[in-house]
């Protein structure tokens, strides 16, 4: 491979834009009910948000390795 | 309260063993010359996947960090959750923006964010504020480390300053013999003992206090009983923005840190940063559980140590948990975990700060003409100052006073984000607009944090980083992050600037770097081989 036609675009990339844009929605996790474990939406629903950001980012890691 | 002994000889033989190690990964592996920059301050650029993940989750999640964070979530409930927030946000953001930096600085030597800039914009006077940026906020997020350890001692019944100096004196000895392998070698154990500790933590001791939901439901009769506006297990109207903005902000300034950049630099190539940016969330996931650690302290009425000052010390809250809940052998471990936590970053802080002074002012003001070897004496001894320094701020100021510098850090370090990471995608600015954007975004954060006062403990000014958009002449009691509006107006006044150079056709600087540069890997050849094929 040349190293002039190297780059880093890729379709692929707009998918780094799904966890970082979540977190910070705050009126999709801003309340007390429902309850997971005892764990109020606030707390458990932004914990998942980390397995949507290794997902999304492993996920774009392995498509344009 | 009386010293434990139990606690205190856990902590000290882990704390000694570490200290071993530091001294022992010189040997570790052993380059034939540490005596250059790329070996002592960068652990030969050659770290794989495992090494880079402890060393840059044992240098971002910080003993300050464990320690001020379920203290806030203590204090003040959900807002204090924004650090989970900022740690997802973060990976995905710089995931394409880290692989760039690294491959640039692999081809052409960079040892600094401020050695980028010096090279992309021509500008030395550029390079030198981002480096004093750097410094000027790194400097305040050691000393902070030594708060972390102190907490832990408090609590264990030991006070004054000696330990702390001992503690310190046995860093810089390490740090300034194995360099970056030293934080690398002791990150594993760090890493691995807080990750017990907490894992035990957030099982252990909600199963003593009837489970999660009343942990909860006790965080949540504390904060309806406060007449704080602010407080809660959610958010509200006024904090929410805050909350984002505060969020977003902290994860825009991470990678600008000199020392989180020090943790990238040092792996051996673009794969090794990506893979880490998919594993580093697991420390997130940690951090948020150390978060919760706050609501359990309320749900076990823990109070914090009280001070020399007489004044209750809230980073002493969960070191006071551990010891109320936990046997002293195990309270010991998870000290330990802290105060270890505190010398992986501090070493690392240190080894930048030392790179930028010498790369970026001895080099460029003092000596043009620094071998390899002057480079790496200059950083030791500049290591050792810097700890010095941290150790004097700590000693001879309020600590307070550190917690503000830092939290002033966290704004002014964002103000390098034109030049370090816009810098890395798009060469439109100019470096005048560049700079005039710097100093209108210093001068916009300085203004708003001077304005912010806190009640709880009755300061005027630089009482926090929530700057109420009612000083701006609204309606509102909504709040804003002061370091995200510093940069917005810092943006704003480097594209202005820039236009008005170009309209007035100021020179402006060269760009030593080219295109393919920012996508080079590991066995492409860099500036200095290149030096020797051309020279044999």
């Amino acid at each position: 491979m040349s190293t002039r036609s190297r780059s880093d675009r890729s379709p692929w990339n707009w998918l780094l834009v799904l966890p970082i844009a979540l977190p910070l929605m705050t009126f999709l996790f801003n309340a007390d009910e429902p309850r997971l474990f005892g764990f109020p939406l606030f707390y458990w629903l932004q914990l998942a948000f980390i397995v949507v950001g290794v997902g999304c980012t492993a996920l774009v890691y392995r498509m344009t390795k | 309260m009386n010293a434990n002994v139990t606690e205190l000889v856990v902590f000290a033989a882990l704390f000694l063993a570490v200290s071993v190690m530091g001294f022992v990964a010189a040997r570790w592996r052993r380059p034939e010359n540490i005596e250059s920059l790329h070996e002592w301050g960068l652990g030969g650029r050659n770290f794989g996947s495992w090494i880079t993940w402890f060393l840059v989750g044992g240098d971002l999640y910080t003993a300050y960090t464990f320690v001020a964070v379920p203290a806030l979530v203590f204090g003040a409930g959900a807002l204090g959750f924004y650090a989970l927030p900022y740690t997802v946000v973060v990976y995905p953001l710089v995931f394409l923006v880290l692989a760039r930096m690294w491959s640039v600085s692999h081809v052409h030597g960079f040892v600094t964010p401020a050695d980028f800039v010096r090279a992309r914009f021509g500008s030395p006077t550029l390079a030198l504020i981002i480096a004093i940026t750097g410094l000027v906020a790194t400097m305040p997020y050691i000393a902070l480390q030594l708060v972390g350890i102190e907490a832990v001692l408090k609590t264990m019944g030991i006070t004054g300053h000696l330990p702390i100096i001992i503690a310190f004196a046995i860093l810089a000895a390490y740090t300034y013999q194995s360099g970056l392998r030293a934080p690398a070698l002791i990150a594993f154990v760090k890493d691995t003992l807080i990750y017990i500790v907490i894992l035990v933590a957030v099982i252990y001791i909600p199963a003593k206090l009837g489970g999660w939901g009343s942990v909860f439901d006790a965080a949540k009769a504390k904060f309806d009983a406060t007449p704080a506006p602010g407080d809660g297990i959610t958010l509200n109207a006024g904090n929410q923005l805050q909350y984002v903005t505060l969020a977003f902000g902290s994860a825009l300034a991470l990678f600008l840190y000199p020392h989180s950049l020090t943790g990238v630099l040092a792996s051996k190539n673009r794969g090794v940063i990506k893979r880490n940016m998919a594993a580093l969330p697991a420390y997130s996931f940690l951090l948020g559980l150390i978060a919760l650690l706050g609501f359990m302290a309320i749900a076990a009425g823990t109070k914090p140590v009280v001070g020399a000052n007489g004044k209750p010390d809230t980073n002493t809250i969960i070191p006071a948990l551990f010891d109320q809940m936990f046997p002293d052998w195990f309270a010991g471990v998870a000290y330990a975990a802290v105060g270890i936590g505190a010398l992986v970053p501090a070493a690392i802080m240190s080894i930048a700060a030392a790179n930028l002074f010498t790369r970026n002012i001895y080099r460029e003001y003092l000596n043009r003409d620094a071998t390899d070897a002057q480079e790496a004496k200059v950083s030791k001894i500049v290591s050792l100052v810097v700890k010095v320094g941290a150790v004097l701020c700590i000693l001879l100021l309020d600590p307070q006073f550190s917690i503000d510098l830092q939290l002033i850090g966290g704004v002014i370090i964002l103000q390098t984000l034109p030049s370090v990471a816009l810098g890395l995608y798009t060469r439109w600015f100019h470096r005048g607009g560049l700079i005039a954007g710097w100093v209108a975004g210093m001068g916009a954060g300085m203004w708003m944090l001077y304005l912010i006062p806190n009640p709880a403990n009755g300061k005027q000014h630089f009482g926090g980083s929530a700057f109420g958009l009612s000083n701006l002449g609204l309606d509102t009691k909504m709040t804003i992050y002061a370091g995200f509006l510093a940069l917005a107006v810092n943006l704003v006044v480097a594209v202005l600037g820039t236009l008005a150079f170009r309209a007035f056709k100021v020179a402006d600087g060269e760009d030593a770097t080219a295109r393919e540069d920012y996508f080079a890997d590991e066995g492409d050849p860099g500036v200095k081989d290149l030096d020797l094929a051309s020279s044999s």
